[in-house]
């Protein structure tokens, strides 16, 4: 990373990390309320305000192009809004409606001022964060780029007004119901949050485009929905994987071409894709849903089933064959089970004191008699009780009982002994074995 | 039609007065001439098919739907002074069960009015919210998040919520739907101390077979008001036919008459 500029790489890490966090905190309410696209839209139909911003006031200084894309970009929310409530859209559909018509009108109406125009829809949509440091203002004795001080008062903007409104943007996107019930306007607080998107959008996407705008409103908040379980956790999670992707976004565009011999790639879209693995990583093991997470768990439920096999196996030949030791591998066998998993659940079983293990013959501890006891009153309880309250067929009711008998806790099983009227015997005629509680040890 | 007969005066100071309320949905009437008014610590049903309008009702109530004519009165005075003394119970279909919030913030929900604009939830808000969780069953739940609730939690979550309103006025979107029968129990229990204390409580309700143990009064609704007053009064064959029965179709008809001339004008 020998082309590292601190002052020039520095600004632009620092502005590229302030717009996504600015992005990403509006972009949390968008996810939550269903309309992620919003911000998408928003940054395209921006365009004809834009343009007609310049037309009037025949410059290009900032402020004027500011206030015209921030009401086109509130005039998106509104009539998406209206297309919606007044024709029979949906929200997806009348955004799509509004922000192409908007988008071509601005892109007509630069063509059609094309001489007069400085405007490059390219950059609109693509932006120019590797420029922004050339652009500076100065405060006090500081040089400080143009696009980092603007896009500061946005994130002070933003954080400012969900600070301030938290709860009633909590309220009134969780249940618009009651919240316009009890007075706090529901379609007040969406214009106010829609001002703040179309502010931010307009205020980011001179400097990132308008892409990243998107990927920043949608994809931070959205993995960090995954991670948290609380309003509050979701915002700064959103804020943490934004500026994350920010700095390593950039630091991967200078150092990820260089490996293979090329000049530095896309600030912009680099950021993009880093928020988009950390999103991937989410996916995969996030502690609730995770897939990998939920891949493990299913591996742990399928060894303690087995080992829940393994005891109730023992504890039947016992009391069929009255033998209290098995070979090991004649019961793999009669379980059909991988070796593998085999091994480890017995390993498991040891450790735990359930079973005892005497050259390669296996039999139950105190301990193991207890589990495969209650295991096995679950099974034949329900085998009884889908017999005569289910009315299953008898052939059916084994491979059924063999299932829920995992999952039968105490209180399950005090149930089902009540409601099959306390008979003591199973459908096959074998006993059903009393309750065992813990062993009390001296 | 017994409110119809006895002329409901101008101003009332009955929990809630309903006159002459007309709803419409993209100039399709819902609900026509609706109105009726409702005793100081009564506990009411108001039943009828599905699309008679029953949760429009409620929503117009409280403003949520624009009325195309007619007035509502709580406590004598129009919805929007006397939203304090209202609280309300939505359909739990109409959130999104997977928002990242725990229970108790749900229940904090209920008390933001009094909080007001801009303040946060302090101690004292959310010590009366779990106090509000102890009264529904369901304290030891209030640090999970919602999606992990049962259909009975959400729906208890809501009446805690609802608690903490500490209205004098309830209304409650089907109270009763997909919850399991303890939480029946439970929800109607409350309901009655409620009523016990005074408040007045105006729930939809589905379940024809339990609205004579359940309500004193009820209001039979199908897009207007076929009957209200006493359930042991009005709650009977005839008013059921009228209001589940063929004859209301016309008014059906004449709704999708106007809606289609308004479309091809």
């Amino acid at each position: 990373m020998n082309s590292f500029n601190w002052q020039l790489d520095g600004w632009i890490i620092l502005t590229a990390a302030v717009c996504a966090v600015a992005c990403s905190l509006v972009g949390n309410f968008l996810v939550l309320r269903r309309m992620s696209m919003l911000g998408d839209a928003i940054t395209h139909a921006v365009l004809p305000g834009l343009a007609v911003a310049f037309v009037v006031t025949e410059s290009r200084s900032s402020f004027p192009m500011f206030v015209g894309a921030a009401v086109v970009g509130l005039c998106t929310a509104f009539f998406t809004e209206w297309i919606r409530t007044s024709g029979r859209v949906d929200e997806g559909a009348s955004l799509g409606v509004v922000f192409t018509t908007l988008f071509a009108l601005g892109l007509v109406l630069i063509v059609h001022w094309i001489d007069r125009v400085d405007l490059d829809a390219n950059c609109v949509l693509y932006g120019s964060i590797e420029l922004t440091p050339l652009e500076t203002v100065q405060i006090l004795s500081f040089h400080v780029p143009r696009a980092f001080l603007i896009l500061s008062i946005v994130l002070g903007l933003n954080t400012l007004a969900i600070v301030c409104f938290y709860k009633e943007l909590k309220l009134a996107s969780f249940d618009s119901g009651l919240a316009s019930s009890v007075g706090f306007s529901p379609a007040i607080i969406h214009y106010a949050l829609m001002t703040l998107v179309a502010i931010t959008a307009v205020a980011s996407f001179e400097s990132v485009g308008s892409v990243l705008v998107v990927a920043m409103m949608v994809v931070p908040p959205a993995t960090a929905f995954l991670l948290t379980r609380r309003l509050s956790q979701m915002l700064i999670v959103s804020a943490l994987i934004a500026s994350l992707s920010g700095i390593f976004g950039h630091l991967s565009a200078i150092a990820i071409p260089s490996w293979f011999g090329f000049r530095s790639t896309s600030t912009a879209g680099m950021m993009a894709v880093t928020a988009g693995l950390l999103f991937m990583l989410a996916a995969m093991f996030a502690p609730r849903g995770g897939i990998v997470i939920r891949m493990w768990h299913q591996i742990l439920l399928g060894l303690h089933i087995l080992a829940d096999d393994i005891v109730a196996l023992l504890y039947r030949v016992e009391e069929k064959q009255a033998r209290t030791e098995s070979e090991a591998h004649w019961i793999r066998e009669v379980l059909l089970c991988n070796r593998l998993a085999f091994m480890a659940v017995k390993r498991w079983l040891l450790l735990r004191g359930e079973l005892s293990i005497e050259g390669n013959k296996l039999s139950l501890t105190e301990q193991g008699h207890l589990r495969a006891q209650n295991l096995v009153r679950s099974h034949r309880l329900w085998e009884q009780y889908l017999l005569d309250e289910v009315g299953l067929d008898p052939s059916r009711i084994h491979p059924q009982a063999e299932k829920m008998e995992h999952y039968t806790d105490k209180s399950l099983r005090q149930k089902l002994h009540q409601a099959i009227d306390n008979q003591e015997v199973d459908p096959h005629g074998s006993p059903i074995p009393v309750e065992r509680s813990k062993i009390h040890k001296d | 039609m017994q409110s119809l007969d006895n002329e409901t005066p101008a101003i009332s100071d009955a929990p809630l007065c309903v006159q002459d309320l007309t709803v419409a949905y993209h100039r399709k009437p819902v609900l026509w001439d609706v109105g009726f008014e409702i005793p100081r610590g009564s506990l009411v049903g108001i039943i009828g098919p599905n699309g008679a309008g029953k949760s429009t009702l409620l929503k117009a109530i409280m403003g949520i739907v624009p009325l195309a004519s007619g007035r509502v009165q709580i406590f004598g005075k129009p919805y929007r002074k006397s939203r304090e003394s209202v609280g309300y119970v939505p359909q739990k279909e109409s959130v999104d069960w997977d928002f990242p919030v725990t229970v108790l913030d749900v229940v904090t929900m209920g008390l933001y009015k009094k909080i007001g604009w801009c303040r946060p939830v302090g101690v004292k808000h959310r010590t009366l919210a779990l106090q509000a969780l102890e009264s529904v069953g369901i304290a030891d739940l209030a640090n999970r998040q919602i999606s992990e609730l049962s259909g009975g939690q959400q729906q208890r979550t809501f009446l805690a919520r609802a608690l903490v309103q500490d209205a004098n006025l309830y209304l409650m979107d089907e109270p009763f739907a997909a919850v399991d029968a303890a939480t029946e129990n439970a929800i109607i229990s409350m309901l009655r101390t409620m009523k016990a204390n005074g408040r007045t409580t105006l729930v939809i309700h589905h379940d024809l077979q339990t609205v004579p143990a359940y309500f004193d009064h009820v209001i039979l609704l199908n897009m207007r008001v076929v009957a209200d007053g006493p359930v042991e009064k009005v709650f009977n064959e005839d008013n059921l036919n009228k209001t589940y029965g063929g004859r209301l179709t016309l008014l059906d008809e004449v709704s999708e008459a106007m809606r289609r001339r308004e479309r091809s004008l």
